[in-house]
């Protein structure tokens, strides 16, 4: 008999803010409490442990706490673990995670993503000479993910007639849902008019098409279906994951400058279930930079290719009670950049029906989770419900 | 007063080492060159020690025509780096010799807002030291 899939069987997350003052090991054992409480497990019960990018000592505030940290504060003994940067982006642990617990590594394990980047500052000539990819980009005063993000958008509007209307659209959409989120970032209303009149940053991108740095931590407890039962909800299966990696891993060497690496990321996934989009209820895809959220709409084919643009601008799509509600916790662009595991923390309280204010009306069983942008990505579907029974 | 485009200063450099000093060296005679494989003929860019097309080992830097088309580009208005006049221009230059063959660069003396996707630019070079950085212009400015 085949293994169960994989499950979600419980979510948490520490106070999220700008400039919390508080250490990252300190945020990231609150939000695993909070999990451990959400789930009902105990923290004998953890054998595994998960994260991505593994503790970034050369990036402030980007990823300030290892596993080994974590696992020696909070006593653990752990069967697995496994963190590191060289995977598809912020999904990678729960990836990992799902492999570990379906061959038997582990029953149930952490996954976190804690960032402390709103109250680090990184100053970028104190670097030394640059290795690796950074040199092809930075002698050039190309120094941000929003520089060579631009260069994307760019490409975009040009080939399919896109206009900075449409990432407005997503950006005021984004906000509209985080005035419902009590843990968002930014709640005040956003218009149209103020999004257009906002400063740029790098053509056609713009202040509100950056995501705003957060202090946080999230995590997600990744179960073996078998070691759920007697806890406190129906878990969450992980129908399928996609993480092809295709193509140039390049920022600037992509065959195609307007998808990204998301695009093989989806069409891998798709190839591992037998739901297809129209199968979906919601979707939480990755806004660091709004644009990539349209190629996520692309890539999960909720749309044509070049469409995605209008798709957004139609807010009977993407609303809450829309087609397709989409970043319903207001998404990185307003809730804050809890970076990737934020997305799915919310496409669970979706499907348990925890979102307070901004839950769902409607059908919201399965949910499509795209989570990346650039050279890295993974995409998954989730699905409540008690599916395999 | 901030550094314009065209200048060389503040600028972060590469780390020179055996694969990449051809390139970043290259400009010292006024020439772009990109590692070539000698089976193939297929450009390999960054540099490596093989051929994705046909994975030979056997590539050797030649010199390219330093033209292309400008294949993307952004104003950044940002201050990322204080010391550097804004707005500018970054570009994804595509180089004549081959299809998606890239560099990320600086387009120079050039009005910012005029730049449009698909204009024709050519290679000129700014000294930083020992190292030559390839930033491009308007190829009617020449």
């Amino acid at each position: 008999m085949a293994a169960s899939k994989p499950v979600i069987s419980g979510i948490g997350q520490s106070a999220v803010g700008r400039r919390l003052g508080r250490s990252g090991l300190d945020l990231t054992v609150e939000a695993v409490k909070d999990a451990l409480q959400h789930s009902g497990l105990s923290i004998k019960d953890i054998d595994g442990v998960a994260c991505w990018p593994g503790r970034a000592a050369a990036s402030p505030g980007f990823s300030p706490v290892s596993i080994p940290e974590l696992h020696d504060a909070m006593g653990m003994d752990l069967n697995w673990y496994s963190g590191g940067g060289e995977g598809p982006g912020q999904l990678s642990s729960v990836i990992n995670a799902a492999a570990a617990v379906t061959t038997g590594l582990a029953d149930h394990v952490i996954c976190f993503r804690t960032v402390t980047e709103s109250s680090a500052r990184t100053d970028l000539r104190s670097s030394g000479p640059l290795t690796d990819w950074m040199q092809w980009l930075l002698p050039f005063h190309a120094y941000s993910a929003a520089n060579w993000t631009a260069l994307y958008a760019q490409r975009y509007f040009h080939e399919f007639g896109a206009t900075r209307e449409s990432l407005g659209a997503l950006a005021v959409h984004s906000r509209n849902n985080a005035a419902l989120n009590p843990k968002a970032i930014y709640r005040d209303p956003l218009t149209l008019d103020d999004y257009l009149s906002s400063r740029m940053i790098s053509s056609p991108l713009c202040l509100y098409d950056c995501d705003v740095p957060a202090d946080g931590s999230t995590v997600v407890i990744v179960s073996r279906r078998e070691c759920t039962s007697g806890l406190r909800r129906e878990p969450i299966q992980i129908e399928a994951t996609g993480c092809r990696l295709e193509k140039r891993h390049s920022w600037d060497q992509a065959p195609d400058l307007t998808t990204m690496s998301m695009s093989s990321a989806a069409k891998s996934m798709w190839s591992r279930t037998g739901l297809t989009p129209n199968d979906v209820d919601f979707a939480e895809l990755y806004d660091g930079f709004s644009i990539i959220t349209l190629f996520w709409l692309e890539a999960f084919g909720f749309c044509g290719r070049g469409e995605a643009a209008d798709f957004v601008m139609d807010n009977s799509n993407i609303a809450l009670n829309g087609k397709l509600p989409l970043n319903t916790h207001g998404g990185q662009l307003s809730a804050g950049r809890t970076h990737g595991l934020g997305f799915v923390h919310e496409a669970c309280a979706q499907i348990w029906r925890e979102a307070g204010r901004r839950q769902i009306q409607g059908p919201c069983n399965i949910a499509a989770v795209g989570v990346g942008g650039g050279t890295v990505a993974a995409a998954m579907i989730l699905r409540g419900g008690n599916p395999i029974r | 007063m901030r550094v314009k485009m065209n200048d060389s200063s503040n600028r972060m450099l590469p780390q020179l080492d055996d694969t990449n000093r051809f390139f970043w060296q290259s400009g010292k005679d006024g020439k772009l060159r990109l590692l070539r494989c000698e089976c193939c003929a297929h450009y390999v860019h960054p540099p490596a020690p093989v051929c994705s097309n046909c994975l030979s080992t056997q590539l050797s830097p030649q010199i390219v025509s330093g033209k292309g088309r400008v294949a993307s580009f952004t104003v950044n208005h940002h201050p990322w780096n204080p010391a550097v006049e804004t707005p500018y221009v970054i570009a994804l230059v595509e180089l004549d010799e081959q299809e998606n063959l890239r560099l990320t660069t600086n387009l120079v003396d050039c009005d910012p807002e005029s730049v449009r996707i698909g204009d024709r630019v050519s290679v000129r070079f700014t000294q930083c030291g020992d190292i030559y950085l390839p930033l491009f212009a308007l190829a009617d400015t020449d």
